[in-house]
């Protein structure tokens, strides 16, 4: 088990004065420069503790918005692969299809790859609907895009003797030939994410890692539609290595502190909704199928606890976030069987991705957070024995031959969007 | 003229693509070709054109049921396909008219060629940019709530507003394509292709822009200066219509259409 520390870098002196958007059209004259200039430098103080304790990092990002100040990815990673020495940089992810120029993006981690010496994860997404009005990208055809970037990025990272050329739907190169070239042979890990269980089967044919947010209790049936299709391609069962998940944290000694601790974790939940309405499904980012489900006001449920109540995300208590998988909080053992549960649950899941500050978590609580997940828990993750792979594989795919396959979990694209009318 | 008929709607297949097609009337040849919200706001317009004219209304690819073919993505794809229409129908001396996106697609096909056509009809028409770059002609609707949209679209919202919930499926799903495939074709540039405006000289038949005057999506000064760039081309207004003027007012949309399809 690998353990990210996940932060959005936010601009929380924001959010209380927001006028019901705090993505897109808050507007910057909100933004202190001196205010957000103390905030990054925190952020990366607090992932240099992380790579001190040993944990991995993951960075994102997001657009004109108070919820996460790191508008481009690749400085946080720049300036992280120059101030940490051990960790794994995980971007989760990088949104290759809103980019006009997937060669400045090969470009751009093949340099960081470098400069790491071989610490990237490279994780790709579609992105949340909101980045559409901010990139200007046209969100119908966004995913064929997305895939064309992927390919064109692999294929550009793993040239190296000879000038390639690229004339295809969407991105034209005559003469690409990328330096530096990156340090991981053939290319730094690739990861994505995903809601909907026929891309998950999809990533399973590629291997890539698949990382799921804000899924659990319904994570299992998007995991084994990726054993499915990996099986399938590969003809071996994918390990733990290959699925991670998010999973907000909030842990102290003392049960109320933890409980205090969760609550403005959550803080990311609350927050990360408010956004002006027509921003929140643009065209295209569903089906036309999916969409018109909610124009008759059907919305799937969004999160499912263990015992199968239907919780918000946005809105639930800490203990029913903890119900659903969503937030690890308590003390120390209570987080580890809490986690291991959930481990337990997806017939294995190799990586954390904790959310292990947000909203108003202070300096101080978060560096106790980051301490306590490090030393008191984190050791105990990685001796933990995951579910035997093959078995849970052989299961997943006798399921499917049976028919007896669960629903699939949509949960991912629709969640965000069930509040969409337009 | 290879016009199938499916047991639920006529439809016409050009180059392997299906789409629905209406037709019906008779008289002078009438091509109709709707605007961004779809063909069913536009039936009552296209049943008091069919009055007196013999009137031809596909829906275009992506829009209703009609399909989409591999990688059509712009206007200037569209134009070509209803080129192919014209031709495969043999079409002469056609009266074409078009409503706001409609008539983008109208005038993409005039500046290609008007062989086929005698006369252009261009209602509330987007297309081209008018003001500077920092002055935004075209309301951004992907920006506004459904009743915001209406608000500004209709002249009287109540024409416009659709409850979702009361609606046969497929009307709610060709509502939902019809949001999608607008916004593959106009999301960016956004309702304009920015080499149109050089081109429209080439529009050397009789021109009609018809406005529905309480459009708050695109002004009436946007409207003028569009007619502007095609010469000779006449303006007219029609009052208590917003952008869609079929919809609001089919009736004198259509005694306006026909007026100037009969050269008056």
């Amino acid at each position: 088990m690998k353990v990210y520390q996940f932060t959005e870098q936010p601009y929380y002196p924001a959010w209380q004065d927001h006028s019901g958007s705090l993505r897109v059209n808050l507007l910057n004259r909100k933004c202190d420069p001196h205010v957000a200039a103390d905030l990054f430098h925190r952020y990366y103080d607090e992932w240099q503790v992380a790579d001190e304790l040993g944990l991995d990092i993951m960075l994102n990002e997001h657009h004109q918005t108070a919820t996460c100040m790191s508008s481009t990815v690749v400085v946080g990673l720049s300036v992280l692969s120059r101030i940490t020495r051990h960790a794994r940089l995980l971007v989760l992810g990088y949104p290759i299809g809103h980019r006009p120029d997937p060669l400045r993006v090969a470009e751009e981690l093949s340099t960081i790859d470098v400069i790491s010496r071989g610490r990237l994860d490279m994780g790709f997404i579609k992105g949340v609907p909101y980045e559409f009005p901010a990139s200007n990208q046209n969100p119908v055809g966004v995913m064929d895009r997305w895939w064309e970037a992927l390919d064109f990025i692999v294929k550009a990272m793993t040239t190296h003797d000879t000038l390639f050329n690229w004339e295809g739907e969407y991105f034209n190169y005559r003469q690409v030939n990328v330096w530096p070239r990156c340090w991981q042979q053939p290319h730094p890990p690739i990861w994505t994410t995903t809601g909907s269980s026929t891309q998950a089967r999809l990533l399973g044919e590629r291997g890539y890692v698949m990382a799921t947010l804000g899924s659990g209790y319904n994570t299992r049936p998007l995991y084994d539609s990726y054993r499915r299709g990996f099986v399938g391609k590969w003809g071996k069962a994918p390990g733990p290595d290959r699925f991670a998940y998010l999973g907000l944290v909030g842990v102290a000694k003392d049960r109320d502190e933890a409980r205090r601790r969760g609550e403005l974790v959550a803080g990311y939940l609350r927050s990360s909704g408010i956004v002006h309405l027509p921003f929140r499904n643009p065209p295209g980012f569903l089906s036309a199928e999916d969409n018109a489900r909610l124009m008759r006001g059907e919305t799937p449920p969004r999160s499912y606890t263990k015992d199968r109540r239907v919780i918000s995300m946005h809105s639930a208590s800490a203990e029913d976030l903890v119900a659903a998988g969503i937030l690890f909080c308590g003390t120390p053992d209570e987080v580890y069987e809490q986690i291991v549960d959930f481990c337990q649950y997806c017939g294995g899941m190799g990586n954390l991705l904790m959310m292990g500050h947000a909203g108003y978590l202070s300096h101080e609580q978060t560096v106790d957070n980051l301490k306590l997940m490090a030393e008191e828990v984190y050791p105990r993750l990685k001796a933990w024995q995951q579910p035997d792979a093959a078995a849970i594989a052989a299961q997943a795919v006798a399921a499917d031959k049976q028919g007896s396959r669960p629903a699939s979990a949509r949960v991912g694209d629709l969640v965000d969007a069930t509040m969409a009318t337009r | 003229m290879s016009v199938a008929s499916s047991s639920e709607a006529p439809s016409l297949v050009v180059g392997g693509t299906r789409i629905d097609w209406i037709e019906k009337g008779a008289g002078a040849p009438l091509l109709f070709l709707h605007a961004e919200n779809g063909i069913e706001p536009a039936r009552a317009a296209i049943d008091e054109l069919a009055g007196h004219a013999r009137v031809m209304a596909p829906t275009h690819p992506g829009y209703g049921r009609s399909e989409l073919p591999k990688g059509m993505r712009t206007i200037d794809d569209l134009s070509y396909f209803y080129l192919d229409v014209l031709d495969q129908l043999d079409a002469r001396d056609l009266t074409v008219v078009g409503v706001s996106l409609g008539a983008w697609i109208a005038a993409e096909i005039a500046v290609k060629t008007t062989a086929r056509m005698a006369r252009l009809v261009m209602a509330n028409a987007v297309g081209v940019k008018v003001s500077d770059r920092e002055t935004r002609d075209i309301a951004d609707i992907f920006a506004l709530t459904e009743p915001e949209y209406i608000a500004i679209a209709y002249s009287d919202p109540k024409v416009g507003t659709r409850d979702y919930k009361a609606l046969p499926d497929g009307e709610v799903l060709a509502a939902a394509r019809a949001r999608e495939a607008t916004a593959r074709y106009a999301w960016n540039p956004y309702f304009h292709n920015p080499r149109l405006k050089s081109r429209l000289h080439r529009i050397r038949i009789p021109t009609l822009f018809l406005w529905g005057s309480q459009d708050r999506m695109l002004s009436e000064p946007y409207g003028r200066a569009y007619c502007a760039m095609i010469p000779g081309a006449r303006f007219e207004t029609i009052d208590r219509a917003g952008h869609f003027p079929d919809h609001e007012q089919p009736k004198v949309f259509a005694e306006q259409v026909l007026a100037f399809a009969r050269g008056k």
